[in-house]
């Protein structure tokens, strides 16, 4: 008989947990480059984990071993990493070339303060003045090798290699909140209070995984490690929620803020477990809290690489819906967040492996 | 000495669009407070700040002009709690995507632009740049809230926070052309303790982002004998032409073409030299692009003269000078102003 969590207490999202989200966004961890924000993953889970590893990618892997018998094993995954630049070439007076990591457009660089490396050091991407650009060429779309970032005149301590960032500071917007990175510093919150309130029906395997956007290589070898009998995803999906030109109604919003958790049922690597969609929108109709079905399409989550692990790992990725990702900042809505860390607390509480014993 | 970082932080960090001068204004007032005779303000809103010569009356009068508006946007159209925005003065809106605003609704909100995704967009408008009329701003405030706190015709500013880079340089938005209210703040207090012979009529101007109005009408008003425009001008960087942009950290320009007397070009070149201040001829076969533009015309006509401190990436909120330059620039104004004397308009004249 698996130890049911009756008496669980869903975590909450109070002050404590928008500042760490705040400390999260603030970070800079470029995928391949996530030092600072393992840094505060390990600080946060160390003390409620029974085992804490950083593997030879830089994931960081925590377990909370249940209390009752026949637990699943439940891996959760958030990936640390977020797109970003690196300094690749250096021009002489505090001038460099880059490249982008991840899928950064060149349309949203134009213009803005960057933070190069572990220290921040400042430095903007400017354009040509719009009182010299000739004939129509502010009409052309900006091309990356049009870009360069600039640190003064006289160069500081960046270097050809170094990572850098949007300069953008977390803030609160009334019931939304805002901030660089939020794709997806809020599956790494989440994640981080699921660790802190483990429920003991199951073995919860944490995994923090590392460059998400550049193949999911850190999740790969996550899932292989930790072999679990399921996987769940936390990640934050665009929000295409916007008004729409030419017709009445936008039904291409992807998802909607303030609709609460975003379900996904295919994406353009993963179709998810039909067993953990019914599941969770059981779960959520049962505990009448907000959930939306992601509009079935492009994008991609860990889920890609983590059902295809080992034998094949059942998968589902939840997220809460977010604007803008891969911009300087993303704006989401505190309430789906909430939403979120509770929908999963609530599903993994009741988990029992009679789930996956049924038909797909 | 004054102490200009600070200043400039708070100038650049104040609002103040064309036509909407009143948040930067005080700030200035301040700062010309202890240097000036008496402040006032022009009908269209420019400050004008007297300090008074030695010479016997009538004086001969020298209005210096560094106008304190701001270029940015204006809300035209509020749609499901979005905010369709237009632009006040010349922007590139190849840099408006993902930048940070203020909305200065019934509230001072926090905003950010945001495109239309493509997916939404009319099939027309989804490839290449997007449009200004496809950019909106997202206060991240529910629909009700935001028709309660905005109106349209609101003004947003940008919100780029100011920040030090490499080599004594300071970064932030509007500092075209702060920096030159703060070159002129510096040439005042130096002034404050040179006696000079003539009135010293230290203007910030409104409007040059969008009509000249500003400089145009204080011109008209104070009726100097001559006219300084300080202003910015661009700043060498790799994506500007090469043959059209000052070093930074390298002194201020001095423009050369129809809006310049050449009498004071040759009396302000030779005076740099003889100081050791390094200054650049900025040739401009056409217009200044700044206020001399409209002082020249205003009355009977006035002698202009055109000062320039280099910055980078001119009207993106990414804006660049070195401090450096912005006293140099202050510095060169004042000891001319400090050799004038009471025939130097006899001496004004065409050597054909």
């Amino acid at each position: 008989m698996a130890a049911m969590a009756e008496n669980y207490q869903f975590p909450q999202i109070g002050d404590e947990q928008i500042k760490l989200l705040e400390r999260l966004s603030n970070a800079c961890a470029v995928s391949g480059d996530e030092g600072e924000v393992r840094k505060i993953v390990l600080s946060e889970v160390r003390p409620h984990a029974d085992v804490v590893n950083v593997d030879a990618l830089g994931n960081v892997l925590a377990s909370r071993v249940g209390s009752g018998d026949n637990r699943l094993k439940v891996m959760l995954a958030a990936h640390m990493d977020e797109v970003g630049l690196m300094l690749i070439n250096n021009q002489g007076d505090g001038i460099y070339r880059f490249e982008t990591v991840g899928g950064i457009s060149a349309s949203d660089l134009a213009g803005k303060a960057v933070w190069i490396g572990k220290d921040h050091i400042p430095g903007v991407i400017g354009i040509k003045p719009v009182h010299l650009a000739h004939g129509d060429s502010y009409q052309k779309p900006i091309d990356v090798d049009d870009l360069h970032i600039d640190v003064g005149p006289v160069a500081g301590k960046e270097k050809v290699g170094d990572r850098a960032t949007f300069a953008t500071t977390f803030m609160r917007l009334g019931p939304s909140l805002r901030g660089k990175a939020l794709d997806n510093r809020l599956g790494v919150a989440t994640l981080i209070e699921l660790v802190k309130h483990a429920p003991p029906n199951i073995d919860l395997q944490a995994a923090f995984t590392v460059q998400e956007e550049i193949a999911s290589r850190g999740a790969r070898v996550a899932a292989y490690a930790f072999n679990p009998d399921l996987a769940i995803i936390l990640d934050s999906t665009p929000a295409y929620d916007l008004p729409a030109w030419e017709t009445d109604e936008n039904d291409r919003y992807n998802t909607r803020l303030g609709a609460g958790p975003a379900i996904y049922m295919a994406d353009s690597s993963t179709l998810s477990d039909p067993r953990l969609i019914r599941y969770m929108i059981q779960t959520a109709e049962e505990n009448k809290l907000p959930y939306q079905l992601r509009q079935p399409g492009g994008g991609g989550t860990d889920a890609g690489v983590i059902h295809k692990q080992r034998e094949g790992i059942p998968s589902i990725s939840v997220s809460v819906p977010g604007r803008y990702h891969h911009s300087p900042a993303a704006i989401v809505r505190l309430s789906d967040w909430q939403n979120t860390l509770t929908l999963v607390a609530a599903a993994l509480s009741h988990l029992t492996p009679a789930l996956l014993a049924s038909d797909r | 000495m004054i102490e200009l970082l600070p200043l400039l932080y708070e100038l650049i960090s104040a609002p103040g669009l064309s036509g909407y001068e009143n948040g930067v204004r005080p700030i200035i007032e301040k700062a010309w407070e202890p240097f000036t005779d008496q402040l006032s303000t022009s009908r269209l809103g420019s400050l004008h700040g007297l300090q008074k010569g030695t010479g016997g009356e009538p004086r001969p009068s020298i209005m210096i002009a560094a106008h304190m508006d701001a270029i940015g946007l204006m809300v035209n159209a509020i749609i499901d709690g979005f905010l369709r925005i237009t632009a006040i003065g010349g922007i590139d809106v190849r840099v408006l995507p993902g930048q940070m605003v203020t909305v200065h609704g019934r509230q001072e909100l926090p905003g950010m632009i945001v495109p239309t995704p493509a997916r939404l967009l009319p099939s027309r408008a989804q490839a290449g740049v997007v449009p200004l009329e496809y950019l909106l701003v997202d206060v991240g405030l529910l629909p009700d809230e935001v028709v309660n706190l905005v109106r349209v015709g609101d003004t947003i500013s940008f919100a780029q926070a100011p920040f030090n880079t490499g080599g004594e340089t300071l970064t932030g938005h509007t500092l075209d052309n702060r920096a030159a209210v703060a070159a002129l703040t510096y040439c005042l207090d130096i002034l404050h303790s040179r006696p000079h012979v003539w009135d010293v009529w230290a203007v910030a101007t409104v409007q040059e982002e969008t009509t000249y109005g500003g400089a145009l009408t204080s011109a008209f008003q104070l009726h100097p004998s001559l006219c300084v425009s300080l202003d910015v001008t661009f700043g060498s960087e790799p994506s500007s032409p090469s043959h059209m942009t000052f070093p930074l950290g390298k002194g201020p320009t001095l423009g050369w073409g129809p809006v310049v007397h050449p009498f004071l070009f040759k009396t302000i070149k030779e005076l740099a030299e003889r100081l050791e201040i390094p200054l650049s001829t900025e040739p401009a076969p056409r217009y200044s692009g700044t206020d001399s533009d409209a002082m020249l015309v205003a009355a009977e006509g006035i002698p202009n003269v055109v000062i320039g401190i280099p910055l980078r990436y001119m009207h993106t909120p990414v804006e660049m000078i070195v401090l450096k330059d912005v006293t140099r620039a202050g510095r060169l104004v004042a000891e001319f102003i400090v050799q004038l004397d009471e025939t130097f308009m006899d001496k004004l004249t065409w050597e054909d």
